[in-house]
């Protein structure tokens, strides 16, 4: 059992400006993410897109947010543990045990949930019949290329994900890559090979063509294929991989007896408390009267958050409001100051 | 103003008074019509504002930007007659604009 002062549930801006001010006023956390890398949104979502309604930043990307955020962690120690999704929060006598997908186990008096809209989750082909399949010979991500070697494989998508593996899989697979539409959105050289591999045969190109139905037993063993125009065609298909990107769900958030308004969590905008002592909730995912869903009212409500966190954490002491510029404490923390 | 139809799946019909400068994603969630999830609220970030225009409707349409035909390669269930409702701002020429909404966002 990890014991921390406040877990921070979601790595995105809002999170990791959270940790920077629980540090900051000299409390421990530790931050979950459902994702393999940190920045959330910004950058699974928009990586290269620029944002422009940051305070004194005129212009950055998801990306170069992400970046600046997280050298701004760069003075504090803060334990992140990514690819682990939060599946339950229960009180024991005093603090909140929160546990993981995989088992981590953590207790903390303080939850802060700074997960945007919940968690990503890849999106599924809109089949029904193949979740029956699902991880066994339909899948949405590749973790052992090598039991597709000498198979016909089924790629659906238009991306980088579906172009790149497509690729790969040509090379000891057959590959049949079906797309909704002519057009690719992976990056333009990705796009040449695919094309340069169709024309040699290795890669069967399928535009315009989505999925409608699945067959087999068990095992898959063919789909059917239909264009704009009706025109349907059955592929043989030992596996079908499906690129569509992730989707944001709200998930076991739901489970957790906060009271909620849509897929939002309500607050008080004192303490960004919900109807639970000592979970918040801050940044996208919270609702109050005027909420703005901006990045800098994630931030806002990440440090009133944090100054909350100190009353359950730390009950004995109290808390003093300190300036980065003239407090010797804060300096310190910072690495400033000896 | 528009008189904006959304159809949800189960063929139900809700006719709104849409304002002008809203776009037809905003229509829908402010007066809570169901199916229509806007994630990302409004960025062309998700697909989950996904709706079929009527056909007559369709080319009457401003035109799409590139970023949101790769956000509906996303959808679920991507037709022709496919758009982000967030990327439609609504006007006085899109009054009596039709949209079915589909059965799920993802």
């Amino acid at each position: 059992m990890i014991k921390t002062d406040a877990l921070i549930i979601g790595a995105g801006p809002t999170g990791l400006f959270t940790a920077h001010q629980i540090k900051l006023i000299g409390l421990d956390c530790e931050i979950v993410d459902n994702l393999d890398k940190v920045g959330g949104q910004c950058i699974e979502l928009y990586p290269d897109k620029p944002i422009y309604d940051i305070p004194a930043v005129p212009e950055c990307t998801g990306e170069e947010l992400t970046k600046n955020l997280i050298n701004q962690l760069k003075p504090f120690d803060i334990k992140f543990h990514l690819s682990e999704r939060v599946e339950e929060v229960k009180k024991d006598n005093v603090n909140w045990i929160v546990k993981t997908n995989n088992g981590k186990i953590f207790s903390t008096p303080n939850v802060i949930i700074a997960g945007g809209v919940g968690s990503f989750e890849p999106r599924k082909f809109s089949i029904k019949e193949c979740e029956k399949f699902e991880n066994k010979s339909v899948f949405y991500s590749v973790k052992d290329k090598k039991i597709f070697e000498g198979k016909t494989v089924a790629i659906f998508g238009g991306g980088d994900s579906a172009l790149d593996w497509a690729i790969e899989l040509s090379k000891n697979s057959k590959v049949n890559l079906i797309h909704r539409r002519e057009e690719f959105r992976g990056a333009q050289a990705t796009v040449n090979k695919m094309h340069a591999l169709a024309k040699e045969g290795k890669i069967n190109l399928f535009t315009k063509y989505q999925m409608t139905s699945v067959h087999g037993n068990g095992q898959l063993e063919s789909i059917d294929i239909k264009n704009d125009d009706d025109e349907k065609k059955n592929l043989k298909a030992d596996y079908a991989l499906g690129f569509f990107g992730l989707i944001m769900q709200l998930g076991p958030i739901a489970n957790w007896g906060l009271n909620l308004d849509k897929k939002t969590i309500e607050v008080d905008t004192e303490k960004f408390e919900t109807n639970q002592k000592g979970i918040y909730a801050v940044g996208d995912i919270c609702s109050y009267p005027g909420k703005l869903k901006l990045i800098l009212s994630g931030f806002h409500e990440g440090a009133l958050a944090a100054r909350a966190c100190f009353k359950l954490a730390r009950p004995d002491e109290k808390y003093r409001f300190e300036f980065t510029t003239t407090s010797t404490n804060l300096l310190k923390r910072l690495g400033k100051k000896e | 103003m528009a008189k904006i139809t959304y159809i949800t799946s189960d063929a139900k019909v809700h006719e709104i008074e849409v304002q002008n400068g809203l776009t037809v994603m905003e229509g829908a969630v402010q007066n809570n019509i169901p199916g229509i999830d806007a994630d990302c609220g409004g960025g062309m970030a998700c697909a989950t504002c996904h709706v079929y225009v009527q056909d007559d409707w369709y080319n009457k349409l401003s035109a799409k930007e590139d970023g949101e035909e790769d956000m509906l390669d996303m959808a679920f269930e991507p037709k022709k007659n496919s758009r982000l409702s967030c990327q439609l701002i609504v006007s006085d020429e899109l009054d009596g604009l039709v949209v079915n909404i589909p059965s799920k966002q993802s």
